[in-house]
C-alpha cells in the first residue's frame, strides 16, 4: 500500500473504491430508484437471464442511471422468459417478457428513461403482498 | 473488474461468530466457487447487525433478505436457491413474533423501522478488517478537511454546535471538553478513548469496536488536533479479544495509508494510536481510575479537580472520551452540526445505542434517535415482552441507573428526562423485566455487582453497599422488619452523599428507585413474607393440590432430594423440610397438580 498524501488523494481513492461498496448502500434506500428484478428460475437462466442481468448491470452503470437489479424466482411466464419486472421511483411494477440485450437496451432508453411503454410488456397477474 | 450482483455480508460480530459464523462465512465462500458466482456473488464479513438473539445473521444485498439462525451446514441452501436461482430459503427467513409469519426482508422488521443508525452506519455494511471499504464509505474525509481546511477552533465550534454529548453515562457536552483541553498547556497532549465497557448486558461500545473500528480511529485523530495532541490511547478491555485484533489491523492499515503517523495528509500533523489493556473493572471506566490504570497504578478513582484535561496521563492535559461518542464526531463533520442537532430532543441530540437485554422477544443492539418513547423501544423495535408476559419494568443505566416502569412508558428518552424519573442514561445498557421478576432481588443482584466491583478507597462505598446487600439478603429471606426500609433509605442517601467518584456516588441508585417505584413488593416481603414473582425461596412452599394429584409418581421419581412420598395411584406430600424448592416436581407435573403458595 502506498501512503495517501492530500485530501485530493483521499478523493480520488474514495471515487474508485465507492462502487464496492454502492450496491449495499444503494439497496438500503430502494424507493427513490429503478428497481429492477430478472427472473433467474431454471427456465428463465436456460432462456439467457444471466447474460440480460449482466447487460443491465453495465449498461445502466455506464449511463448512469440509479437502479437497484436484483435477481427473483421464477414469475410464472416460463413462456416468455427471459423476463423482467421494472418498477419506476413510485409507480406500479411493469413486466417485460422476452428480453435479451436488444430489448434491454429498448427498456432502457424507451421505458426507464422516458417513461415511454414499450411492446411485449405482460399485463400483471398477482398482487403483492406486503 | 466484473461487478459483483450479490452481495452476502455474514455478521462477524462475538455474538454471532460464537455461534460458528466464521465456519458459515468459509462455507459460503467454497459454495460460491463451486457453484462458479466467485465473479456474480461478494461474500463479505460485517461488523454487528443488532439482532444477536438471532445470529448468526446473513443478509442479501441488494433485496435486503434478512436469514436468521443460520448454521453453516445452511450455506449450500443458500448459495444453490437463493444465489443461484432467486429463491429465498424461506426456513431461514426471520419469523415475525406476534403474527407468526416470514418476514421477507429488513425493511418489513419492526426491529429496524424505528432505528437510525449515525454510530452504528458502518455496522453490518462494511468488511471492518478492509480500510478500502472504509474509504469508500466517506472513510477519513472527516478527518482530511479538518486537517487541511479548518482551524482546530472552527472544527471544535462544529462539535459544539452540533450539541453533541458523552455517551458513556455523564453526558457532559463533547465540543466544551475539548475546548477546555486546548486552552490548557502541556508539552505533551494525550487523547484517551475510553472502551472501558463494564455494564452487566452492555455491549454497544464492543459492537463499535469489531464493526467500525476505524471511524473511532479517525475521531480520535480529528480529537488530537483540535487540542493539540499527538498521541491517541485506547483503553480496553483484555476480555474483548475480537474488538482489539480488529483494532490493530486497523492501526496497521491506517498507518500503512499515511492516515495516522507523521504529516497526515499533507497537513504537517503528525498523531499515533497505541492500546492499553484494561484488566475489566468497572471502577476504571471512571476517567481518573482509568487514567492511573494506564500508568500502571491501582485502578482508583482521585478527586476532581484536578481535571484530566489540567493534569491526566502522566500528569498531561488529557482529553477522554467513551468509544460511542467518538463514532458520531466524523458524521458531524461530513453531515453539518445543523442536520446533527436536527435529530433529538431539545438538549440531547442525535441518537442512543442501546443494548436490549432480558426479557424481551427482539434482545440485541439497537440505535434510536434521542427523544423516542419507552414504549416504542420495547414494543415495536423489542417486538414485546417474552411469552406474552406483563411487562413490568426496564432497569436503564445499568448499576447506576434506576427502573422504570408502566408510567414511564411515553416518556421521551433524553438525558435530562431519564434523571427526572430516577434513572439515567448510563452507557446504554437496557434490561427488561416481566411479572415474573422480584425487585428486590433485581436490587440484590445489582448491589451484588457494585459490591465486588467498588475499588474499596471510599468507606461508604466499600462498607456502606455491602450493609446494603446484606439488608436487602435479609428481606429477601424473609426476616426483614419495617426499619430496615429506612435504614436502606438512609443508608443510601449517605453512600451517594460521601463517595468519591460515580460508581458510589449512583450504586444506591437501584435500591432507592425499586423502593419508590416498588414499595408494596418490599412491604409484602416483610409483612406477609410474600413474594409476588414466587422468585424468593425462602418466601415460598411447593404443595400438591390433593383434588388434581392423580398418583402419577412423576414428582416423586424426579425430586432431586427425595422429599416427595406416596404410593402408585395415592395422593402425594411434599416434606418441606427436606424440600430445596427447585421446583423439579412443578415442571414434570403433567396435571396441574403443584402449586406454590
Amino acid at each position: 500500500m502506498t501512503k495517501i498524501k492530500s485530501l485530493a488523494d483521499l478523493r480520488n481513492m474514495k471515487a474508485d473504491l465507492q462502487s464496492k461498496i454502492a450496491l449495499r448502500e444503494k439497496s438500503d434506500n430502494p424507493e427513490g430508484r429503478v428497481q429492477i428484478k430478472v427472473a433467474m428460475a431454471t427456465c428463465g437462466i436456460a432462456s439467457g437471464a444471466k447474460e440480460v442481468m449482466e447487460f443491465l448491470v453495465e449498461e445502466l452503470d455506464k449511463r448512469n442511471i440509479d437502479a437497484i437489479v436484483s435477481q427473483t424466482g421464477c414469475m410464472g411466464y416460463c413462456y416468455a422468459e427471459p423476463t423482467i419486472e421494472v418498477t419506476l421511483p413510485n409507480q406500479e411494477p411493469v413486466v417485460f417478457g422476452y428480453v435479451d440485450s436488444k430489448k434491454a437496451d429498448d427498456i432502457i432508453e424507451k421505458y426507464i428513461k422516458t417513461g415511454e411503454l414499450l411492446e411485449g410488456i405482460i399485463p400483471v397477474n398477482y398482487e403483492k403482498i406486503d | 473488474m466484473a461487478k459483483f450482483k450479490t452481495h452476502m455480508l455474514v455478521c462477524g460480530g462475538t455474538g454471532c461468530r460464537a455461534s460458528a459464523s466464521d465456519v458459515l462465512y468459509e462455507n459460503l465462500k467454497k459454495e460460491v466457487k463451486e457453484k462458479g458466482l466467485e465473479n456474480d456473488v461478494q461474500v463479505v464479513t460485517t461488523g454487528c447487525f443488532g439482532f444477536c438473539e438471532q445470529g448468526p445473521i446473513v443478509k442479501m444485498i441488494p433485496d435486503n433478505t434478512f436469514y436468521v439462525g443460520v448454521q453453516p451446514k445452511d450455506a449450500a441452501d443458500i448459495v444453490a436457491e437463493h444465489a443461484l436461482k432467486g429463491r429465498k430459503v424461506d426456513r431461514l427467513l426471520y419469523k415475525d413474533p406476534v403474527k407468526k409469519e416470514h418476514v421477507p426482508d429488513s425493511k418489513h422488521m419492526g426491529f429496524y423501522k424505528k432505528q437510525i443508525r449515525i454510530a452504528l452506519r458502518n455496522c453490518g455494511l462494511i468488511d471492518p478488517e478492509n480500510v478500502n471499504e472504509y474509504l469508500a464509505a466517506d472513510g477519513y474525509e472527516a478527518l482530511g478537511k479538518v486537517l487541511l481546511e479548518m482551524t482546530p477552533e472552527e472544527a471544535i465550534q462544529i462539535v459544539i454546535d452540533s450539541g453533541l454529548r458523552g455517551r458513556g453515562g455523564g453526558g457532559f457536552p463533547t465540543g466544551v471538553k475539548w475546548k477546555i483541553a486546548q486552552g490548557v498547556k502541556g508539552a505533551q497532549k494525550y487523547v484517551v478513548c475510553n472502551a472501558d465497557e463494564g455494564d452487566p448486558g452492555a455491549f454497544m461500545d464492543r459492537s463499535i469496536l469489531e464493526g467500525d473500528p476505524h471511524t473511532v480511529l479517525e475521531a480520535m485523530a480529528i480529537n488530537g488536533y483540535c487540542i493539540g495532541a499527538t498521541k491517541g490511547l485506547i483503553y480496553i478491555r483484555a476480555e474483548y479479544p475480537l474488538a482489539i485484533h480488529r483494532l490493530k489491523v486497523a492501526i496497521a492499515q491506517a498507518r500503512e495509508y499515511g492516515l495516522l503517523g507523521e504529516d497526515i495528509l499533507g497537513s504537517g500533523y503528525n498523531f499515533d494510536i497505541e492500546l492499553r489493556y484494561g484488566a475489566g473493572a468497572f471502577v476504571c471506566g471512571e476517567e481518573t481510575a482509568l487514567i492511573h490504570s494506564m500508568e500502571g497504578h491501582r485502578g482508583e478513582p482521585t478527586f476532581k479537580p484536578p481535571f484530566p484535561a489540567e493534569s491526566g496521563y502522566l500528569g498531561m492535559p488529557t482529553n477522554v472520551n467513551n468509544v460511542e461518542t467518538y463514532a458520531n464526531i466524523p458524521v458531524i463533520f461530513n453531515k453539518g452540526a445543523k442536520w446533527f442537532a436536527s435529530i433529538g430532543t431539545e438538549k440531547s441530540k442525535g441518537t442512543k445505542v442501546f443494548a436490549l437485554a432480558g426479557k424481551i422477544n427482539n434482545v440485541g443492539l439497537i440505535e434510536v434517535p434521542m427523544g423516542i418513547t419507552l414504549r416504542e423501544v420495547i414494543f415495536e423495535i423489542g417486538g414485546g415482552i417474552k411469552g406474552g408476559k406483563k411487562f413490568k419494568a426496564v432497569q436503564t443505566g445499568g448499576p447506576s441507573g434506576g427502573c422504570l416502569t408502566e408510567k414511564h412508558l411515553d416518556t421521551p428518552i433524553d438525558y435530562d428526562n431519564l434523571i427526572a424519573s430516577g434513572s439515567m442514561m448510563g452507557s446504554g445498557g437496557m434490561i427488561v423485566m416481566d411479572e415474573d421478576d422480584c425487585m428486590v432481588s433485581v436490587a440484590k443482584f445489582y448491589l451484588d455487582f457494585t459490591v465486588e466491583e467498588s475499588c474499596g478507597k471510599c468507606s461508604p462505598c466499600r462498607i456502606g453497599n455491602k450493609r446494603l446487600y446484606e439488608i436487602l439478603e435479609k428481606i429477601t429471606k424473609g426476616h426483614g422488619a419495617m426499619d430496615d426500609l429506612d435504614k436502606l433509605r438512609n443508608l443510601s442517601n449517605v453512600i451517594k452523599d460521601t463517595s468519591l467518584c460515580g460508581l458510589g456516588q449512583t450504586s444506591p441508585n437501584p435500591v432507592l428507585s425499586t423502593l419508590d417505584n416498588f414499595y408494596d413488593e418490599y412491604l409484602a416481603h416483610i409483612t406477609e413474607g410474600k413474594c409476588f414473582a414466587s422468585q424468593c425461596k425462602d418466601l415460598i412452599k411447593y404443595e400438591i393440590i390433593p383434588e388434581n394429584c392423580v398418583g402419577c409418581t412423576a414428582c416423586a421419581r424426579n425430586c432431586p432430594v427425595n422429599c416427595i412420598s406416596g404410593e402408585r395411584k395415592q395422593i402425594h406430600l411434599i416434606d418441606q423440610s427436606l424440600c430445596i424448592k427447585c421446583g423439579a416436581c412443578m415442571e414434570k407435573c403433567k396435571f396441574n397438580a403443584v402449586t406454590i403458595i
